[in-house]
C-alpha cells in the first residue's frame, strides 16, 4: 500500500538535504538541464529507491549526493557539511569516510582477491569492520581469496557492496546494482543491500529504472525531466526475497 | 570501403595525441639511424673523391738516400703504374712572436707545375716557381694557428743551416689531413708544421742533389700492394730502406680510418638501440590502441565485414602513422646528418664536401619501421577479430592476476593493497615489465657511453704523462750520437736531469706475421721515462731481451719467453733475434724496448744515443729552448706540458659533442619509454584508478599505484642499465684498440651517478607529466561506460 509522503510522520534525524538543486552541463552549444530545482531530504536508516527513466536525471542527482560532482545551483548539506562549496579535497575527504559506492559495473580492482577489494577501503578509514566480517554479510566468506575474474557477475557486485559497506559509511548510494544483472543474481545483490541496511542501520539511496525494485524502500522518489515527480512511501516494506521482474 | 577510409581518417584525427607519441619516438630512431650512416658516407664519400682528386699514392717508401736514377728500375716494378720520388726533410722553425719550440716536415715539390701523385689543393696564394728558392708553401691548420699569410716569412733550421723563408700559398693534402708529428701521438697544429719546397732548393738545402730519400707509387688496377712492397724493399734495401708501407698504414689516412672506424661502431650500435626501443613503444602502443577498439571491430564484423577486411584497415592506420614517423625522422636524419657531416668536414678539413645520403639507408629504415610497426598490430588485430562479434561486443572480462612470488611465499604482510597492486600489475605482464625496464636500462647505458670517453681518456692522460712520461722535454737528434752529448744538454742552466735514448727503426717479425716499428733502447734506471705493466707496477728492462708493448705481442701472436726476429733498417741492416722477456701495458702506439747498452751493442755501435729526455726548471724553459736552437744536431723539441694539452684539445673537440648528443639521446630514450609506458598504464587503468578515487582515494595514493609501478621498473632498470653501459663501453672500447692507440675500460663513479640522473630526472619528468592528467580523470564518465 503506497501513499503521499508528507515526511511529518518522521522523526529520524536528516543525513541529507537537497534544497532547489540545479545542474546544467554545457555540451557544445547545447545546455543540457540534468536538474531542474530538486527538493529532497533523506533520513537516517531509510532506504530510498530512486526511480526513473534513463535521462532523467537520477544519476546526477546521487553523484552530487555522493561527492562526485558539483551542483550549479541550490543546496546540497550532508548533516551539517555543506557540498555545494565544498574544496576537491573535502570531497575526497568526504567520500572517503562517509560514503559507500556501489556502481552498475563493480568497478572492482582486478588486481586485488576479494578480500583485498575490501581491505583497500578499509586500510584507509576509520573504524572499519574487517574484510572478512563484511563478506560474510554478502555471504562470500568462502570466495575470500578469488580474484575478480575468478568470480560470477553476481559475486563480483556482492563483494562491491562489502567493499562499500565495510567502511561502515553513514550513506550507501548505489547507481543500477542490478542492472547489469538476470533476476535472479539481482535478488541476491538485493538482499545483501537489504541486510547492510538492516542490520547496520546504513542509510540507502539505491538508483534504479526498474520499478519492480520499488517494493523494498521505504520511500519511492520518483524522477521525470530533472524534477521530483512524486515521493511515495511504502506502508510495509517487502523483502528483496520477494521480488522478481 | 569508403566508409572505413573516412573511420581511418577520423580515427588518426581522434588518436592525434597518441598518434603524435608514436612518430616521435620513431623520429627519434629513424633520425640517429639516418645521421650516423649518412654522415659516414658522406665522409667516405668525401675522403676518397679527395683522394683521388689530389692522386694521393698507393705505397710509399722512405729511404736514406738514392739516386736519381734508380726511378727507372723502380718504374719497372710489375704493378707500378707511376713513381714519384721526392725529398723529405724535418726541420725547427721559428715563428716569429711563438717562443716554443716548432718543428716541421719540408717536402719537396716540383716547380711551376703540381706533383704527378700527392697532389695539393690551393687555398690561398700559388705554387712554388722554378728558380726561387726560398718559396714554401704551408699547409692551412699551422697556417691559421700562427695567422700566416702569403707572403709572410719563416725560418727554418735544415741540417743545422738556418735558412729564410718566404710563404706563396697556402695548401692542404690528403697526406697531411691529420697532421702529426714523428713520435707525436694527436696532432699539435700550432708546432707541427707541413711546409712544401721546391725540389732543388730543398734537395739543396738538405744535400740531396740528384738524390731523393721518398718515394710514392700508384698501382697498376689489380696490382697486390704487398707483391709491389716486397720489390721495393729489395731494392730499396740498399739505399737505407725504411721498409714500404700501403696506403693503409700511412699515419694520416690512418688516424682518418680509426676515426671512420668509430663512428661507423656508432653507427651501428646506436641506431639498433633506438630503433630497438622504437619498435618496442610502437608495439606496446599500437596493441593498446587496437584493444581500445574492440567494439568497433565487433561492429565491423557484425556488418559484415570480413576479418581480412578489418585486419587491412588497421594496418592502413599503422601504416599511416609509421610512414608519418618514418618521413619525419628522415627528414630530421638528414637535418641532423648535414650539420654533423659539415662538423666532420670542418674538424679533418676536407677541402669540398657534399651531403651524401644512401638509398639504401632509406631503403632500410623503412623496412625496420614497417616491421616494428606491423608485428604489433598484426598480433593486436588477430586477437580481436579472432572473437565472435557478440563477444567481442560484451565488456572485456576482468584480467587475470594472480599472487605474487613474493605473496606466496608469505611476505604479504608487508606490503600495503595499492603495493601489491603494483607487485601483481607488473607480474601479470612479465615480458612488457621486462621489455620497458629493458628500455630504460638501455638510456642508462648509452648516456654512460658519453661519460666513458671522457674517463677513459683523463685516464689515458694521467697514466701516459703523469706516471709514464715525467720528462718535461723530449729532444731528438740529427742522428746517432755519443752519450756525452748528454753533458752539454745538462750543461745548460735550467736543465735539472736528463736520460739518453737510443730508438732505431726495424720490421719486427715472428712467424708469418711483422710489424713496422722500432726498438727503443731505454736507460734501465731510468726516472723520466718508465714503462709499466697493467696494474702500473714499473716493468724491469733485463739486461738481455726485449719488452714488447702487450698489444704488439698480441699482433705477432708472440708470447714472453719466443724469439723476435728484429730486422734493423738502419746502417748496416742487422736482423737480430731477441728473446721477448716481458709485456708492458700502454695506451698510446706500440713499442719493443731493451736496455740501451743492450741495443748498442747489437747494432755493434758505441755508446750512441738520438733522443734525450730532460727534466727542467720551468722559469728557465725560454733560455733552454734558445739554448737548443742554437744546437745543430737537435732536430727538433716536444714540450711534455703542450702534449698534454693539444691531446686534451683534440679530445674535447670530439668527444663534447659526442658525449652532448649521446647525453641527449638517453635522455630521449627514457623519456619515450617511461612516458609512453605510463601513458598506456593510465589509458588502460584510467577506469581502476577512478574508481579508487570514487572510493576516497587522494590523488597521492592514486598516482602512486600508477607511478609506483614505473618508480619500481625505473629502479630495476639502473643497475641492469650499469651492466649494459659496462658491456657496452667494453665492447666499444675493445672495438676501439688499434696499434695507434687503445681506449681503456675505465668507468668513474660520475659516470654512474650521471647516467642514474639523466634516467631518474626523464622518469621524474613523465611522473609530473602524468601527475597532471591524473588529476584530470573524470571521475563520473569513467563510471558511467563499460570497459
Amino acid at each position: 500500500m503506497n501513499r503521499p509522503d508528507t515526511s511529518a510522520d518522521t522523526h529520524a534525524a536528516s543525513v541529507f538535504r537537497v534544497h532547489q538543486l540545479t545542474k546544467v552541463y554545457h555540451m557544445g552549444e547545447v545546455d543540457v538541464h540534468a536538474l531542474r530545482g530538486v527538493d529532497l531530504e533523506l533520513f537516517s536508516g531509510e532506504l530510498m529507491v530512486l526511480l526513473g527513466p534513463s535521462g532523467s536525471g537520477k544519476s546526477t542527482l546521487l553523484n552530487i549526493l555522493g561527492g562526485l560532482d558539483t551542483a550549479s545551483g541550490g543546496e546540497v548539506y550532508y548533516r551539517d557539511q555543506d557540498l555545494t562549496h565544498a574544496s576537491e579535497k573535502q570531497l575526497t575527504e568526504y567520500r572517503r569516510h562517509h560514503v559507500g559506492f556501489v556502481f552498475q559495473f563493480y568497478n572492482l580492482m582486478p588486481s586485488l582477491t576479494a578480500r583485498e577489494n575490501v581491505a583497500a577501503v578499509t586500510e584507509i578509514v576509520r573504524n572499519p569492520m574487517t574484510p572478512e566480517d563484511a563478506l560474510a554479510l554478502v555471504n562470500l566468506q568462502h570466495r575470500m581469496d578469488h580474484f575478480p575474474a575468478q568470480l560470477s557477475g553476481g559475486e563480483q557486485q556482492r563483494i562491491a557492496i562489502a567493499r562499500a559497506v565495510a567502511k561502515n559509511p553513514a550513506v550507501l548510494l548505489c547507481d543500477e546494482p542490478t542492472g547489469a544483472l538476470d533476476s535472479e543474481t539481482g535478488v541476491l545483490v538485493l538482499e545483501a543491500l537489504e541486510r547492510a541496511n538492516r542490520e547496520l542501520g546504513t542509510t540507502t539511496a539505491l538508483i534504479t529504472h526498474n520499478a519492480g525494485i520499488a517494493a523494498m524502500a521505504d520511500r519511492v522518489v520518483h524522477i521525470m525531466d530533472g524534477r521530483i515527480s512524486s515521493v511515495l512511501r511504502n506502508a510495509t516494506r517487502k523483502n528483496a526475497a520477494e521480488l522478481s521482474w | 570501403m569508403r566508409a572505413l577510409n573516412h573511420k581511418l581518417w577520423r580515427d588518426l584525427l581522434e588518436l592525434r595525441g597518441m598518434v603524435l607519441a608514436i612518430a616521435l619516438v620513431q623520429v627519434g630512431g629513424v633520425a640517429t639511424f639516418v645521421m650516423s650512416l649518412s654522415t659516414y658516407d658522406t665522409l667516405l664519400v668525401a675522403r676518397d673523391g679527395y683522394y683521388r682528386e689530389e692522386r694521393f699514392a698507393d705505397v710509399f717508401a722512405l729511404l736514406k738516400r738514392a739516386p736519381d736514377s734508380l726511378v727507372g728500375r723502380l718504374q719497372a716494378i710489375p704493378g707500378v703504374e707511376r713513381v714519384q720520388t721526392r725529398v723529405v726533410a724535418a726541420a725547427r722553425l721559428t715563428v716569429e712572436g711563438f717562443a716554443d719550440p716548432v718543428i716541421g716536415t719540408l717536402v719537396s715539390v716540383p716547380e711551376g707545375r703540381p706533383p704527378d701523385l700527392n697532389a695539393l689543393h690551393l687555398r690561398r696564394g700559388r705554387l712554388v716557381e722554378a728558380g726561387r728558392d726560398t718559396e714554401v708553401l704551408v699547409n692551412d691548420t699551422f697556417a691559421e694557428q700562427h695567422d700566416l699569410q702569403p707572403g709572410d716569412h719563416l725560418t727554418a733550421t735544415i741540417n743545422g743551416r738556418r735558412k729564410q723563408l718566404t710563404i706563396v700559398g697556402i695548401a692542404m693534402s690528403p697526406e697531411y689531413m691529420y697532421a702529426i708529428a714523428p713520435g707525436a701521438v694527436f696532432p699539435d697544429y700550432a708546432r707541427y708544421g707541413i711546409l712544401w719546397m721546391g725540389r732543388t732548393a730543398l734537395a739543396a738545402a738538405h744535400n740531396m742533389e740528384g738524390a731523393f730519400n721518398e718515394v710514392s707509387f700508384r698501382l697498376a688496377q689489380g696490382a697486390l700492394a704487398e707483391d709491389v712492397i716486397q720489390r721495393v724493399d729489395r731494392v730499396l734495401a740498399r739505399y737505407g730502406g725504411l721498409g714500404a708501407y700501403a696506403r693503409k698504414d700511412q699515419i694520416s689516412h690512418r688516424f682518418l680510418s680509426e676515426e671512420l672506424k668509430g663512428l661507423e661502431t656508432m653507427a651501428a650500435v646506436f641506431p639498433v638501440i633506438f630503433l630497438g626501443v622504437a619498435a618496442f613503444l610502437l608495439n606496446v602502443v599500437i596493441t593498446r590502441l587496437v584493444n581500445t577498439q574492440r567494439n568497433q571491430i565487433a561492429i565491423l564484423k557484425a556488418f559484415g565485414y570480413s576479418n581480412f577486411a578489418v585486419g587491412r584497415h588497421y594496418a592502413a592506420l599503422v601504416l599511416v602513422i609509421v610512414l608519418l614517423g618514418l618521413a619525419g625522422g628522415i627528414g630530421v636524419g638528414i637535418w641532423m646528418g648535414r650539420g654533423l657531416s659539415a662538423l666532420y668536414m670542418e674538424f679533418y678539413r676536407f677541402p669540398y664536401s657534399e651531403y651524401y645520403l644512401h638509398t639504401d639507408v632509406v631503403l632500410l629504415a623503412t623496412l625496420v619501421s614497417i616491421a616494428a610497426g606491423m608485428t604489433g598490430a598484426v598480433l593486436a588485430v588477430y586477437r580481436a577479430v579472432q572473437l565472435p562479434p557478440a563477444e567481442a561486443m560484451r565488456p572485456e572480462t576482468p584480467a587475470m592476476y594472480r599472487a605474487t612470488l613474493i605473496e606466496r611465499l608469505g611476505l604479504q604482510r608487508l606490503f600495503s593493497q595499492p603495493t601489491r597492486m603494483i607487485a601483481r600489475h607488473i607480474e601479470r605482464r612479465p615480458v612488457k615489465s621486462l621489455l620497458s625496464i629493458g628500455g630504460i636500462a638501455a638510456a642508462c647505458g648509452i648516456v654512460m657511453v658519453a661519460n666513458f670517453q671522457q674517463d677513459a681518456v683523463s685516464y689515458m692522460v694521467d697514466v701516459q704523462y703523469a706516471m709514464s712520461q715525467s720528462q718535461d722535454l723530449t729532444v731528438t737528434l740529427t742522428e746517432p750520437t755519443s752519450h756525452h752529448a748528454l753533458y752539454s744538454l745538462v750543461g745548460i742552466e735550467g736543465v735539472q736531469h736528463a736520460e739518453g735514448m737510443r730508438a732505431v727503426p726495424a720490421t719486427l717479425r715472428y712467424r708469418h706475421r711483422s710489424y713496422r716499428g722500432s726498438l727503443q733502447g731505454m736507460e734501465p734506471d731510468g726516472v723520466l721515462r718508465r714503462i709499466l705493466d697493467a696494474d702500473l707496477q714499473r716493468v724491469a728492462l733485463p739486461e738481455q731481451g726485449v719488452v714488447l708493448t702487450d698489444f704488439l705481442a698480441e699482433l705477432l701472436d708472440i708470447k714472453p719467453g719466443e724469439t723476435l726476429t728484429v730486422e734493423v733498417l738502419e746502417g748496416n741492416r742487422p736482423v737480430l733475434a731477441v728473446p721477448v722477456v716481458g709485456l708492458t701495458s700502454e695506451y698510446l702506439g706500440v713499442s719493443a724496448y731493451m736496455q740501451r747498452a743492450t741495443l748498442n751493442r747489437l747494432l755493434r755501435e758505441g755508446d750512441a744515443i738520438n733522443a734525450v729526455y730532460l727534466d727542467i726548471d720551468e722559469r728557465d724553459s725560454a733560455r733552454i729552448y734558445h739554448a737548443l736552437d742554437d744546437m745543430p744536431r737537435v732536430s727538433g723539441t716536444v714540450v711534455r706540458e703542450t702534449a698534454i694539452r693539444s691531446f686534451h684539445q683534440t679530445m674535447e673537440e670530439t668527444i663534447l659533442f659526442f658525449s652532448f648528443v649521446t647525453a641527449i639521446l638517453g635522455a630521449c630514450i627514457a623519456f619515450g619509454v617511461v612516458y609512453n609506458s605510463a601513458r598506456i598504464a593510465l589509458s588502460e587503468r584510467d577506469r581502476e584508478l577512478a574508481s579508487l578515487r570514487v572510493l576516497g582515494f587522494t590523488r597521492g595514493e592514486v598516482a602512486y599505484i600508477l607511478l609506483g609501478e614505473l618508480a619500481l621498473a625505473t629502479l630495476l632498470a639502473l643497475p641492469l642499465g650499469y651492466l649494459f653501459g659496462h658491456e657496452l663501453c667494453s665492447y666499444l672500447s675493445h672495438s676501439f684498440r688499434s696499434d695507434l692507440y687503445r681506449v681503456p675500460l675505465v668507468l668513474e663513479v660520475d659516470t654512474f651517478a650521471f647516467a642514474a640522473s639523466v634516467v631518474l630526472g626523464s622518469a621524474l619528468v613523465s611522473g609530473l607529466l602524468l601527475w597532471r592528467k591524473l588529476n584530470r580523470l573524470d571521475l563520473i564518465a569513467v563510471l558511467k561506460t563499460r570497459e
